[in-house]
This record gives C-alpha cells, structure tokens and sequence, in this order.
C-alpha cells in the first residue's frame, strides 16, 4: 500500500521543486560561479524524485531498500562531485537540509491551518536526517581522498633525482625525511645510480627543516647504500643551525663528505672526476 | 659439489656470481679465494654480483671476511654491479661493508682496482728512493 504523503508529495512535485531551489540560490553560502543554475536545477530534480519514491512506501525507514539505495548513489554522487570542487561542508550540506523545509512549506498549504500530521512531518525528518549524514560521511571521505592523493603527489614531486654533470647527480631534498620518504628517496637515487653510471651524488639538504637523530640515521643510511652501489655520496646544504643541532645531539657525520653549499660539492665532485672548470680564453677585439 | 669458477687475469681475480648465493657456496668461494690469491699472490680480487638478487646477513659477513683476508694477503677487493635492492636490504640489515671497496660495474671496478695497485707500487717506489 502507497503512502498517501507520498502520494501527495508526488503530485505537488513541480512546486517542491521551485522552492527547492529557491532556498538553495537564496543561501548565502553558495558559491554560484561554481555550479550554474542549470545544473543545480538538474541535479535537484533527479534526487527529489528519488526521494518522493521512498516516501512513497510504506517502510520509508528501511535504507536497505532499492529506492533508499537509489537515492543515496544519486546524493553519494553529488556529493563526491561537489567535494572534489573544493565547496564548503555547508554548500553542501545546504543542498539535503533545505529540501526537508522545501517539503514542509509545501505541505503547510496543503493541510488545512497549515497543520501538517506530526507523523508525516516526522517521517519526513528521519528520511532527511539520515541523507544528510551519508552525505557529510560522503563528504569527508572524498577529502580525505583529495588529501592522500596530494601527500602522495607532493612526495613523488619532492624527490627528483637530477643529472647535473656526467657522472655527477644531485638530489636536493625539500621537506622532512621520515622513514617512508628515505625508502622512495634512496631506491629512486639508487636507481638512477644504475641507469646513468654515475659515480658521484650529492644529497642537498637545505630544503630540510630540522635535523633530528632520525634524519640523520635515514641520511647515513642512504650515504651508505651509495657507497655500497660504489659511488660516492656527498652531503650539501648543511645550515649552521643544522650543524649544531648535529654536534649537540652527538650525531657522527665524521665517516661523510659533507660541504656547506651545492657549489663546493660540484667543486669538489669535480675533483674527484678530475675535471677543471675555467673561464674560456678572452676573444681577441677583432 | 657446485663451486664458482675463479678466473686469473694477470695480477687479478675475477669472480663472477651468477647464482643465488647459498651458505655452502660461499663458504666454498671464501676459501678457494684465499687459496686462490696465496696460490698466485694476486694484487687485486674482483667480485661480480649484479647477478645477486637476494642477500641475507651471513652473504653479508662473508664478503666483509672474504675483503679482510685478502687485505691481510695484500690483495685489494673490490665488489662490483651491486643491486640497489641488495644495497638498501645490507643497509637495514646494518651492514655497511666498511673494508669492501665498491664500483658500478666491472669496468669501473677494473680502473679502481688498477689506481690502487698503481698508488702502492708508486710508494713502494718512493720507498727505494728514500732507502738509496
């Protein structure tokens, strides 16, 4: 058997519908440059019929039935879409909270007094209620997303491994070495070792904060590997307040080449190659 | 009993690990190196292992033994074409190979070997020169 609030509402659709989206374009809070008014029009109309047809039924509760499961993938996919655009929590929470006062100011002018039945307006909130949180755990879930996407971005960025010379590479490290950033900065030096024949890589740390026991444990770690490849490592980019943090915490760097900036560590790194660099011989005037 | 072969090349040894290295193995090779180089008086131990996929910690303290019993033979090693896999594996495993001299490929490893035999002759030389 139908529900007759159901019923109703289905009939009454259209003018759901508009104050719908009247009290979403009425919100402050929404960005209209980010979503036109065709599209909110398109999506609202979509997710209010889904969600007549479950007030339809009798079990409006049971969100195990196909209509609720439909409603929730059409909201799971607004939601997701809207996150991914960089909205608000409120910009979107906005979108299944105002349907619930589109309902109820439609339904006043249908009851005589503007009485609606506590029983239909109730079963009207639990539904609402139980949208809107699929849609905040919806809603977070697609951040979260977002920001592993970007911490995984911004480790694969922040290592890259350059040739500057023949034979020569240089891996300027920027931000904190913790233990997974030293196995992705040592296997991708390791290789590029492999791939290029470089005997001489200099690890630059002046994009490093701080230098803690563990830092330097990782670094040694990685000037060790590349020496055990047969290359040699060479540390730059040592701040004097990394210097002493270094000696204070009793760090021994004694077994490591390390010079202060990148240019004396390609000075040196020439050295060992034997290579000079010089000024060319002036042009004659003529 | 399996062995790996050892070639004599002038002043130096070459071994090339082609296989898994088990226990039995490179006990094998540790002492027919050193057979080896007391045999020829070799200058210079070239050991191959671009071919090693998998290292444990014994594989680890038997190239650090096999690299001081040839330094006690007057004999320079110098383990070459190690993977970077192997590396980062004896790295956490805390065996940095100190006394093992290292190079990217047996090319390499030859000229370093070449300019180590090359800096002990020439103090040797300077050492007569002094003696006259």
């Amino acid at each position: 058997m139908a529900s007759p609030i159901g019923q109703l509402l289905q009939k009454k659709s259209k003018t759901v519908l508009e104050s719908w989206i009247n009290i979403q374009l009425q919100d402050d809070g929404l960005k209209e440059e980010l979503l036109s008014n065709q599209e909110i029009r398109k999506q609202s109309e979509e997710f209010l019929q889904s969600v007549i047809s479950i007030l339809k039924k009798e079990d409006s509760q049971n969100t195990e039935s196909p209509e609720f499961e439909k409603a929730a993938e059409i909201l799971t996919e607004i939601t997701t879409s809207r996150a991914m655009q960089g909205y608000t929590p409120r910009e979107t929470g906005v979108f299944v909270f105002s349907l619930k006062e589109a309902f109820l100011s439609v339904l006043e002018k249908e009851f005589k007094d503007g009485l609606v039945p506590y029983a239909d307006s109730q079963k009207i909130n639990k539904l609402i209620d139980a949208l809107a949180i699929l849609t905040f755990e919806t809603f977070i879930s697609s951040r979260e997303e977002v920001i592993l996407r970007q911490t995984s971005e911004i480790s694969e960025i922040s290592t890259p491994v350059i040739r500057v010379w023949d034979g020569i590479l240089a891996l300027p490290i920027i931000g904190t070495l913790d233990s997974a950033r030293t196995q992705v900065v040592m296997e991708n030096l390791l290789m590029k070792i492999v791939e290029t024949e470089s005997t001489i890589a200099i690890l630059d740390i002046s994009g490093v904060p701080a230098v803690d026991s563990l830092v330097a444990q990782h670094l040694i770690k990685t000037v060790s590997a590349t020496r055990l490849m047969g290359a040699e490592c060479i540390i730059s980019g040592i701040r004097p307040e990394i210097a002493q943090t270094i000696v204070h915490l009793g760090i021994d760097l004694a077994n490591i080449n390390t010079k202060a900036s990148l240019a004396h560590a390609l000075r040196s790194a020439f050295m060992m190659l034997k290579l000079e660099v010089r000024k060319t011989a002036e042009k004659p005037k003529f | 009993m399996d062995k790996i072969p050892i070639l004599k090349m002038g002043d130096y040894l070459l071994v090339t690990i082609q296989v898994d290295l088990y226990d039995r193995l490179a006990l094998n090779l540790e002492s027919d190196l050193v057979n080896m180089i007391n045999k020829h008086s070799s200058k210079g131990v070239l050991i191959d292992i671009s071919a090693v996929n998998i290292v444990d910690s014994f594989m680890g303290r038997i190239l650090g033994n096999i690299a001081q019993m040839s330094k006690i033979l007057d004999a320079h090693t110098v383990v070459v074409g190690m993977q970077p896999a192997v590396a980062i594996t004896l790295i956490e495993l805390g065996l940095p190979l100190s006394g093992v001299h290292t190079a990217l490929n047996v090319e390499k490893g030859m000229a370093l070997l070449q300019e180590k035999l090359l800096l002990d002759s020439t103090v040797i030389a300077d050492d007569t020169d002094d003696n006259t």
